[in-house]
């Protein structure tokens, strides 16, 4: 009985229980972690003054503090990923079911497609992409 | 019926529990000495010597390198937030940790009666799992160099941030057509198609998806000529300038460990995993097929960490609008029309 139960669990690709070892990976990972930091936490020498812990900018006093806005590109372009990559994640279920779907699933990606670049050169027109000012 | 269950999971668990700990290791040993490796590769690309001090031609040199880490001081700067500074590193190290959980290292071995799948599990969404995992490397940059609170850092690390969604899109992209190709997602599953006599390697089917997927893992791992988060002459270190000891160890391994990675990562999608070139290997007996084939894997990998050094002593850094426009404006639009080339070339063939 047990080995056929095994067998059963390994060829099943759709069975939850193969997801088993990737928790054991991660345990073992926040474990392995753990020990680290405690162990090069122990280890190190512990001679702190106040200039030690004085942020370091090329060894000149550091002027206010670091939590002040940046460049809104930045922001632009990860406000960009999220919309982007909701779109390709659309892609990879056409992708794996690309052969059945034949030719009517390919022209329903291509509108898809089209929608896509419709978008991509609305943002590239409007200069989300410009980095030069 | 509950205790034969609960027994056979123990033996499932005890052979996975092996098997992560080997690869784990396995990693970690790869990446440190990669770093051995960068600087070997980088004296003879510049015709000197290299580490030579440690041991015989330096072999030893990681070994010192990494006990250093580990005896200095750890430094946690008094204007950081100092529940995330610890946390950056630890993601990233997490994160690179984590990915190798679904690569086939090789086929099945034969051990104390029963048979192993070398490979920790086999999942049927392994390459989007590969993408989650890598996607959440993006946190270890942000928060270690948002929390150190150094502008040197933030600037960094947000170079760093932008950097990695902007590839991730277009390395995304380059996937698919292998996929419309593989019509799975299962690692296992796309190797062994390759292996499939008269099946060529994938890389010879997708040459264009190849390179883009390439241009991207370097842009992934940080590396020349995408290394822009750590452009020393602009912004001294990096996001991990505020780190010492083994914190910055953890940023530094995390990258190599990145590397080896996304080389098993192509091996595998594009050249065929652990298959032998013109060799069948139901002729041998499994646990010689098994351990060739974790061999030729292995030379592959070592192959493509060696292509990253060379790279990297080869070409200069990217401005960074140019690294933008390269990612944006020209891989993206790439990608897709590989992917619609691919499925109408496909499509047309079949039917």
């Amino acid at each position: 009985m047990g080995p056929i139960l095994l067998q059963a669990a390994k060829t099943d690709l759709n069975s939850s229980i193969n997801y088993l070892p990737i928790a054991i990976q991660l345990l073992f990972a926040v474990v392995f972690l753990a020990a680290m930091m405690l162990l090069t936490h122990w280890l190190g020498p512990k001679r702190q003054t106040a200039d030690k812990l004085e942020g370091f900018e090329s060894g000149i006093p550091s002027v206010g503090n670091a939590r002040q806005p940046v460049a809104i590109k930045y922001f632009l372009v990860a406000i960009l990923f999220v919309l982007f990559d909701v779109e390709v994640i659309f892609f990879y279920p056409y992708a794996v079911n690309f052969r059945a779907l034949g030719w009517d699933g390919f022209k329903a990606v291509l509108m898809f497609v089209g929608f896509f670049m419709a978008g991509f050169f609305y943002i590239i027109k409007k200069g989300a992409l410009t980095w030069e000012d | 019926m509950d205790t034969v269950l609960l027994a056979i999971d123990l033996a499932v668990v005890i052979e996975k529990l092996t098997l992560v700990v080997i690869v784990v290791s396995a990693s970690l040993l790869v990446a440190m000495y990669s770093t051995y490796a960068e600087r070997k590769v980088a004296a003879i690309l510049q015709d000197r010597v290299g580490p030579d001090r440690a041991g015989p031609f330096g072999i030893f040199q990681p070994l010192a390198d990494g006990l250093k880490l580990f005896m200095k001081e750890e430094i946690i700067p008094s204007k950081s937030n100092r529940f995330l500074f610890i946390l950056g590193p630890c993601l990233a190290m997490l994160t690179a940790m984590m990915t190798s959980a679904v690569i086939p290292w090789g086929g099945t071995v034969e051990l104390f009666g029963r048979t192993i799948d070398l490979q920790i599990a086999d999942i049927n969404i392994g390459v989007l799992y590969i993408f989650g995992v890598v996607s959440m490397g993006v946190y270890g940059i942000m928060i270690g160099g948002w929390a150190s609170n150094n502008k040197f850092s933030l600037l960094a690390a947000i170079r760093g941030a932008s950097q990695i969604i902007s590839y991730e899109l277009a390395m995304g992209l380059s996937l698919i057509a292998l996929l419309m190709f593989t019509g799975s997602l299962s690692m296992k599953t796309i190797v062994e198609q390759q292996m499939a006599p008269g099946h060529l390697w994938n890389v010879a089917y997708q040459p264009l998806g190849f390179l883009i997927f390439l241009v991207c893992a370097f842009a992934e791992c940080n590396r020349t000529p995408f290394d822009l988060p750590e452009a020393e002459s602009e912004l001294n270190f990096g996001y991990h300038q505020e780190y010492s000891s083994m914190k910055l160890g953890f940023y530094l391994f995390a990258e190599y460990i990145n590397m080896f990675i996304s080389s098993a990562v192509m091996a595998t999608l594009f050249f065929g995993g652990y298959d032998i070139p013109f060799l069948n290997e139901s002729n041998l007996s499994p646990n010689l097929a098994a351990g060739l084939g974790v061999l030729a894997l292995v030379i592959k990998i070592v192959f493509f960490i060696f292509f990253f050094m060379w790279v990297r002593w080869t070409i200069p850094r990217f401005r960074f609008d140019q690294l933008m426009h390269l990612g944006w404006k020209i891989m993206i639009p790439l990608a897709l029309v590989n992917m619609l080339a691919t499925g109408g070339i496909i499509l047309w063939l079949g039917k």
